[in-house]
């Protein structure tokens, strides 16, 4: 008997018992189902909601892969036991030993997203009887790249369940949630563990470990690990160039450095029809509108050098795509089908208005230097408003059919 | 102002099997089967039992609601059973056809003379009145009500349908004065929409609008030209009728006999010689499929209508009412190692995740029934838009059906459209919903409430 029939045979067995969504799961994971069509179209497109989420995680791979080398070229960066890298290529960057403490700080994180977000699934799944559905593929994928790379597991577990449950089970699961899961999970970490999501220390693997070190009275010096943002935001000088942030050789979450791969994702994503381009293109547009305006703020003199704001306001404007992750939330966040907004001509709205307020909690709120995950979980919430108006105007037009009739 | 309908948002999905342009008599059918549940929402009242002869034209039922929409016998011959399901549901009229075939003669009918009354009524006796169909709710005409105008569609877009130029030709008066006819049934417009390169015999009937149509499946469907034309608004009643149909009709007026004689298509990419077969309303497929190619042990499903809105039958079936084309494909029954992962070449996909339709646009397909995937809630969005064409917000309004919201229901558009409307959003939908099926329990319930 071949795997296919033993496992055919098996399904049967489960079915209609408690263990069925869990075996399906694994079942359809390595078999496409043998469902066919009833009444209605007896043919059906290739595509299905694994295939769409698996072409989001492969966009996402190279951000990751990226990321675990990162991590370990800014720890032994800060440790000045290498060079700088001159660029994507540099030879510091893309070593062994770099990618041995990517793996090994990396790897627990994807793994632990995976493992509870999953487990939290089969539990929902199980208890509530419906088939395990694929949005937690790209959610488990994403919450390793968004967090800093030190964040303890425990602190993750935690986060995880709470995003899973809150942000997704209590609506009902995929398809009915409100906010992005992974911006849940992010919004949790960062104010119930502010300390660990934000500050000088937590975006180089071994910085927080070293001032503890510090304090329990070692004679060492202290690693800093601050990002452009945080750097802006203090009004302290930068010392990365564009292209470094370009290529992403800088501090930061763990995926969202390198603005190359992500354009490279997202040119992907619009290619595959998968990424809304609107999305994409209007958040662009709406960041760097904020940037122009506060450009001009800072042009006409209303601003003066002393202000707390000064440092990030003057950032040319189109530098704001290249510094924090607005990029990676524009291209993997924003563009969730579920928590966006669904008419076109809202997700041009809805994109502007993510970009436009990404900078503004940027440069207004120091504490906290990345707005685009604020902004993002902002327009989740008012997204289903955009399509109303949007979707009242249709219904606006219909009338009016009427009315010139009757007239 | 021109006339030519243009459309852009769609898809023609193209499959192996059309039917190649040639007409064959049919293997004359013994068994002839009426099934109720081809008119939406009629519940029948019997007129005719188990036992009776009746001849071709002669009402074997009328419906419940109306006792003046009469529904006639294609053959003339004896009712051998009716078989009956749940609360005694009547599910079929079965028939054994004579060897000669007798009509009833309801008279050469004079047009000219005629007021609109006479001729509603001369339809609804001989049994013609079910081919006219309305809009909103897609359900049989309503014979009280007067609709602002009637649409033909002569152009069939929809994957391995029957080629109605083909199928139409030589019906010229059939055809003429069917239209004359239903020009007399509104004081609006008759709009008959023709393909723009095609040589249909309607393209030069008189006494209607013609409309010339392009662009990719749904633009033959008549929703699609009603949206374009004229859509309809709350309180007003459009009327549909296939093309084929007009030809009963039009025999009708001339002789006086309901001929139920129709050409169908048999096509599918398991059928061997798919081509036109002359043969009846209600009739056996299977007077058709096994000498054609089919395999009787093979694993297939035969589709009474086209693969996109067509009924699934038994290979033992009948003919659907309003149906001109059989289409038989292979069953998908079966499971297929990392089907969602791995690039595909051999389907139809309208993104491009690592499926590669869109790199061959003039390949020909051998789709199956496997949905490719399971059942999952509304995930995606704008992918029912690039292939809906309709003014119309296609996931909103199917969300209205789900939760049951009349007024929302109202307000965005569902007196527009018909089930068929989302078969191509249903096609392509990665969360593998039942579209039509939504629509269709929707427009019931809008039914019921509103009416």
């Amino acid at each position: 008997m071949s795997l296919k029939s033993n496992l055919h045979n098996l399904k049967e067995k489960y079915k209609g018992t408690k263990m069925a969504p869990a075996f399906n799961a694994l079942h359809t994971f390595l078999y496409l189902p043998n469902e066919t069509t009833h009444n209605g179209t007896h043919i059906k497109v290739a595509d299905d909601l694994k295939r769409t989420m698996n072409t989001v995680i492969m966009a996402l791979v190279p951000c990751l892969i990226f990321g675990m080398f990162n991590a370990g070229y800014q720890h032994y960066l800060a440790l000045g036991e290498i060079e700088a890298s001159s660029g994507f290529l540099g030879s510091t960057f893309w070593t062994l030993d770099n990618l041995i403490v990517g793996l090994w700080q990396v790897l627990p994180l994807v793994i632990v997203s995976y493992g509870v977000g999953l487990a939290v699934e089969f539990l929902f799944a199980v208890i509530k009887g419906h088939e395990v559905e694929e949005g937690y593929l790209v959610t488990g994928m994403l919450v390793p790249l968004i967090v800093p790379v030190d964040i303890p597991l425990w602190m993750l577990t935690i986060a995880v369940i709470f995003g899973v449950v809150i942000g997704k089970e209590v609506f009902g699961g995929t398809g009915m949630n409100i906010l992005n899961p992974a911006l849940t999970i992010r919004a949790f970490l960062f104010f119930a563990y502010p300390t660990w999501m934000s500050g000088d220390k937590v975006w180089v693997h071994g910085a927080v470990e070293r001032d503890q070190m510090i304090a329990a009275g070692e004679n060492l010096d202290a690693i800093s690990g601050e990002t452009i943002l945080g750097a802006y935001a203090q009004n302290n000088s930068v010392v990365y160039d564009y292209w470094d942030m370009f290529w992403g050789i800088i501090p930061g979450s763990v995926g969202e450095t390198s603005k190359f791969l992500i354009i490279i994702g997202a040119l992907f994503l619009i290619f595959t029809k998968i990424g809304s381009w609107r999305i994409i293109v209007s958040t662009i547009m709406g960041a760097l509108v904020m940037g122009l305006l506060f450009n001009g703020v800072v042009d006409a003199g209303w601003i003066g050098e002393s202000s707390k704001f000064y440092g990030l306001m003057s950032v040319p404007f189109w530098q704001h795509l290249i510094i924090g992750s607005i990029l990676f939330g524009a291209v993997y966040m924003a563009t969730d089908p579920v928590t966006a907004s669904q008419t076109n001509k809202g997700k041009w709205i809805y994109g502007f208005l993510i970009g436009f307020i990404s900078i503004l909690i940027r440069v207004f709120n120091p504490a906290y230097p990345e707005g685009v995950f604020l902004a993002i979980l902002l327009m989740n919430v008012f997204a289903p408003t955009i399509d109303h108006y949007v979707v009242q105007g249709n219904v606006k037009r219909r009338m009016k059919r009427i009315k010139v009739k009757t007239a | 102002m021109s006339n030519d309908i243009k459309i852009k948002k769609g898809l023609d999905i193209k499959l192996k099997g059309a039917a190649e342009k040639a007409k064959e008599n049919a293997i004359i059918s013994n068994f002839y089967s009426i099934r109720p549940e081809d008119f939406h929402s009629v519940i029948p009242k019997l007129i005719a039992k188990v036992g009776a002869k009746v001849k071709a034209g002669e009402p074997i039922f009328y419906d419940k609601s109306n006792e003046n929409v009469k529904f006639v016998s294609p053959v003339s011959g004896e009712i051998i059973d009716i078989p009956r399901g749940d609360k005694r549901k009547i599910l079929a009229i079965k028939l054994q056809a004579d060897k000669e075939q007798s009509y009833v003669d309801y008279g050469k009918f004079n047009l000219d003379a005629a007021k609109a009354d006479d001729l509603k009524a001369h339809l609804l006796a001989s049994g013609c009145w079910p081919f006219i169909k309305q809009r909103p709710y897609d359900v049989i005409a309503n014979p009280e009500k007067s609709p602002k105008a009637i649409f033909v569609s002569a152009y069939a877009s929809a994957p391995l349908v029957a080629d109605l130029d083909f199928t139409l030709q030589g019906k010229d008066a059939e055809l003429q004065i069917a239209i004359t006819a239903l020009s007399k049934l509104t004081e609006g417009e008759v709009h008959v929409s023709v393909g723009k390169d095609g040589n249909s015999p309607l393209a030069n009937v008189s006494g209607a609008t013609i409309h010339k149509v392009s662009g990719p499946h749904p633009s033959g469907n008549v929703g699609t030209q009603i949206n374009k034309i004229d859509p309809v608004n709350k309180g007003e009643v459009v009327w549909t009728v296939n093309p084929q149909d007009l030809v009963i009709i039009g025999e009708l007026l001339l002789t006086g006999k309901f001929n139920a004689e129709r050409i169908v298509a048999l096509t599918g990419s398991s059928v061997k010689k798919p081509r036109y077969f002359v043969t009846k309303l209600g009739a056996e497929v299977a007077s058709m499929i096994y000498d054609n190619g089919v395999d009787k042990n093979d694993n297939i499903r035969v589709i009474s209508g086209n693969v996109l809105s067509g009924k699934q039958i038994q290979p033992d079936g009948f003919l659907g009412y309003y149906s001109n084309s059989i289409t038989v494909i292979p069953e998908g029954n079966d499971y297929e190692f990392f089907g969602w992962n791995k690039p595909i070449f051999n389907k139809v996909s309208t993104s491009r995740a690592l499926t590669f339709s869109w790199l061959f646009p003039k390949k020909v397909y051998d789709l199956n029934t496997n949905t490719n995937g399971e059942h999952r809630a509304f995930v995606t969005t704008g992918t029912y838009e690039e292939v809906f064409p309709l003014d119309i917000y296609p996931m909103q309004i199917l969300k209205a059906c789900m939760y049951e919201d009349l007024d929302e229901m109202e307000a965005l558009g569902m007196y527009e459209v018909a089930p068929e409307d989302f078969a191509l959003t249903e096609f392509v939908c990665v969360s593998k919903q039942p579209h039509q099926d939504i629509i269709r329990k929707g427009l019931d319930l809008m039914l019921k409430e509103i009416g």
